[in-house]
C-alpha cells in the first residue's frame, strides 16, 4: 500500500473517531448502522466486485448471524462467542451457497441466491420455537469487555468502529494477497485462470464463504445494536439494499461499499426535508448515476480524474477475449 | 530412447453432425517442437481442447508424462507442468501486466495458506520481472493488460504460459497479429526456452514461415483427420498438403 493510501485511511479514521462526539443519539445510531452495513457490503464486494459472483442473499447472512448471536447471548454467553459462531456458521453456509455458482452464472445465479434469501426468511419466520417467528427476539444485551460497558450509544459506536476497522484491515489483507489476485482472475477470465493452475472451484466457493462471513459478522453487530430482531429485517429488499450499496459506491473498489453504504443510509436522512419526495429523488439519482457511471461513485471519481490526468483504460474493442 | 511427453490415442470429437476431430493419434517426445497446421475449421483448436481437458473427447485418450489425463481439470493439468495459450486473447484486462504474470505462477508456489498469509506477490516479483524481460515487455510492466495492443497482449499471454516452468507448452496461433520484428523475437524466445529448458512445444499456426522455421516436425490436419506428417521440407513438398492447404 502506498503512502497516499495510509494517509487517507488515517484521516478517515480520525474523522470516524471525532465526528460522533457530542452528537445526538439518533445521529450516532445512524452512523453505527452505516459502519455495520459497510461490513456487510464489504463482504458482498468481495463476492461480487472482486470475484464477479452475483449474490442477492447478503441480508440473509446478516440474518443468520444476527439470530445466532441473539440465541447465544440470550443463553447467557458472551457476545464474542456469538460473533465467532455467527461468522463460522455463515462461512460454512456461504460455502454451500457457492456450489450452485459452480454450475450457473449471472442472472441464473441471481435467482438461485434470491431463492436462498427467501428460504432463510421463511425459516426465520416459521420456526417459532427457535426464532420467535414473526415476533422476533428481544432483550439481547450489549456486551461488556473487561468491565468496559458498550451500553450507551456512543460507547457502542466505538465498539462497532473497532470491529469495522478490523474488518476493513482483514478485507484489505485478503484482496491484496494472492487470493485476491485469484478472485480478480476468476472475475475476468475463469477459463484462463483455470488453465494457469487456479483452482477456480475452490476460489468460487471461498468468494462466497468469505463474503458471507462478513455478512454474518455484520449481523452479529445488529443484534446488540437494535436489541430487537425480526425476519422482516433480512428479507430480499434488504439484500437488494446491500447490493445497491456495493454498486452505487463502486463494485470492485476497496472503498466502494463504504461510500455506497453512506449514500444509501445517509442520503435518505439528508433528503428528509423533501418530505414524501425523497424516495423519488433518491431513485432518480441512482438511475442517473448507474447510466453515467456503471463503476459507481468511485468509478465516477476515476472518470473525472481521467479528464484532468489522462490514464490508460481497458480497451473496449478487445474487452471480451478469453474463451476456447 | 526418446521419452514420450504427450501421446494422443484415437481422439474423436463431433459437434452434432460436424466431425471436428476424427481418430487422431500422434506422439510427441521430449524437446520436440511439433507444428499443427491445417485449413480453418480443420479441428486444430478442438484437438487442443480435447488434449487439455477443456472439451471431453467422444473417443480416445491422452497421456501426458505417463499420466492419463482424461477428465482431468485444467488447473490440475497445469500443475503437472502443462502450459497453454488460447486462440482468443486471454489476458486479465483489469490487472497490470506484472499481476497477470504473477498470477500465472502463484498457484505453483506454497500452499493455500501461504497464499493468504504470505507476501502479496507470493515471492514472485523477481521471477515475473525476469519473464517480463525475457519477452521484452519491461516498458509495459505496470500497464493494465487490457490497455495493450493486440500483439502486446499476445506476448503477455505467451509469457503467462511459461511462468509455471512447464515441461509441455501448447500454443494456439501465437503469431496471429504479431508484427514481423516481434515475431522474430517471439520465435527466438521460444527457441531459447526450448534449448535451455528442454521444453516440448506443440504449436498451431497459420504463418507458414514461422512454423516451418520453428518446428522440427509438422502434422497436417484436414477435416479433422491427419493427412500428412513429417519434417518441414517433407510437408512443403507433399502434394496432398499443397492441394488441401498450402496451395500451388
Ligand atoms: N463448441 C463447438 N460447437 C460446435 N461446433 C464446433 C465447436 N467448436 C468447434 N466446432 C466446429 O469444429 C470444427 C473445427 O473447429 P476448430 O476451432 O477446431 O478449427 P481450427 O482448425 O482451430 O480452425 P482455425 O484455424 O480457424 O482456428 C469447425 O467446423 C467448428 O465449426
Ligand atoms: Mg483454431
Amino acid at each position: 500500500m502506498s503512502r497516499k493510501h495510509i494517509l487517507f485511511a488515517a484521516i478517515a479514521l480520525l474523522l470516524l473517531i471525532f465526528v460522533p462526539m457530542g452528537q445526538k443519539n439518533y445521529i450516532i445510531y445512524v452512523l453505527t448502522s452505516w459502519l455495520m452495513f459497510s461490513i456487510a457490503a464489504m463482504g458482498l464486494n468481495l463476492t461480487l466486485g472482486y470475484a464477479g459472483q452475483i449474490s442477492l442473499a447478503q441480508a440473509s447472512f446478516m440474518g443468520i448471524g444476527a439470530y445466532i448471536t441473539a440465541l447465544v447471548t440470550l443463553a447467557g454467553y458472551h457476545w464474542v462467542l456469538g460473533w465467532i459462531a455467527a461468522m463460522g456458521a455463515t462461512f460454512v453456509i456461504g460455502l454451500l451457497l457457492g456450489y450452485p455458482a459452480l454450475r450457473v452464472q449471472h442472472h441464473f445465479l441471481a435467482f438461485v441466491t434470491l431463492a436462498f434469501n427467501t428460504l432463510v426468511f421463511l425459516v426465520l419466520r416459521n420456526e417459532e420455537w427457535l426464532t420467535g417467528g414473526s415476533h422476533g427476539l428481544v432483550g439481547m444485551p450489549r456486551p461488556d469487555f473487561f468491565g468496559i460497558s458498550t451500553g450507551k450509544n456512543l460507547e457502542f459506536y466505538y465498539f462497532v468502529l473497532v470491529l469495522f476497522v478490523i474488518s476493513a484491515l482483514v478485507f484489505s489483507w485478503i484482496v491484496h494477497s494472492p487470493w485476491g489476485r485469484a478472485f480478480k482472475a476468476l472475475r475476468e477470465n475463469p477459463v484462463r485462470a483455470e488453465s494457469l493452475g487456479v483452482d477456480t472451484r475452490r476460489i468460487t466457493l471461498l468468494a462466497f464463504a468469505i463474503g458471507s462471513a462478513f455478512g454474518g459478522g455484520a449481523g452479529a453487530i445488529m443484534t446488540p445494536l437494535v436489541q430487537f430482531i425480526e425476519p422482516g429485517s433480512f428479507g430480499l429488499i434488504h439484500s437488494l439494499k446491500i447490493l445497491l450499496m456495493v454498486v452505487v459506491g463502486g463494485a470492485g473498489f476497496y472503498y466502494g461499499p463504504m461510500l455506497g453504504a453512506a449514500v444509501v443510509i445517509l442520503l435518505p436522512e439528508l433528503l428528509r426535508f423533501t418530505e414524501g419526495y425523497y424516495l423519488m429523488i433518491y431513485a432518480a439519482m441512482v438511475i442517473v448515476l448507474m447510466v453515467y457511471s456503471p463503476g459507481g461513485l468511485i468509478g465516477l471519481g476515476h472518470k473525472i480524474m481521467a479528464r484532468v490526468r489522462p490514464k490508460k483504460e481497458v480497451r473496449k474493442d478487445m474487452a471480451k477475449g478469453a474463451q476456447l | 530412447m526418446t521419452e514420450t511427453v504427450l501421446s494422443v490415442n484415437h481422439i474423436s470429437k463431433s459437434f452434432g453432425g460436424i466431425h471436428a476431430v476424427r481418430d487422431v493419434s500422434f506422439e510427441v517426445s521430449r524437446g520436440e517442437v511439433l507444428g499443427l497446421i491445417g485449413p480453418n475449421g480443420s479441428g486444430k483448436s478442438t484437438l487442443f481442447n480435447c488434449v487439455l481437458g477443456q472439451l471431453r473427447p467422444d473417443k480416445g485418450d491422452v497421456h501426458i508424462n505417463g499420466h492419463r489425463v482424461a477428465n482431468m481439470r485444467a488447473s490440475h493439468l497445469n500443475k503437472l507442468g502443462v502450459g497453454r495459450t488460447f486462440q482468443q486473447l486471454s489476458v486479465f484486462p483489469q490487472m497490470s501486466v506484472l499481476d497477470n504474470i504473477i498470477l500465472a505462477g502463484q498457484e505453483h508456489h506454497g500452499t493455500m495458506a501461504s497464499r493468504l498469509f504470505g507476501p502479496s506477490d507470493a515471492g514472485l516479483t523477481e521471477e515475473a520481472d525476469r519473464m517480463i524481460a525475457f519477452f521484452r515487455l519491461e516498458h509495459l510492466r505496470d500497464e493494465m493488460a487490457g490497455s495493450l495492443s493486440y500483439g502486446q497482449q499476445k506476448l503477455v499471454d505467451a509469457a503467462m504460459a511459461f511462468m509455471a516452468g512447464p515441461s509441455l507448452v501448447l500454443l494456439d496461433e501465437p503469431a496471429g497479429g504479431v508484427n514481423l520484428t516481434m515475431l522474430a523475437n517471439l520465435k527466438e524466445r521460444l527457441e531459447t526456452y526450448n534449448r535451455e529448458h528442454d521444453t516440448t512445444f506443440v504449436v498451431i499456426e497459420h504463418n507458414m514461415e514461422f512454423v516451418m522455421s520453428l518446428c522440427t516436425r509438422i502434422i497436417v490436419l484436414a477435416e479433422g483427420a491427419i493427412i500428412a506428417e513429417g519434417t518441414p521440407e517433407e510437408i512443403r513438398s507433399n502434394q496432398q498438403v499443397i492441394d488441401a492447404y498450402l496451395g500451388g
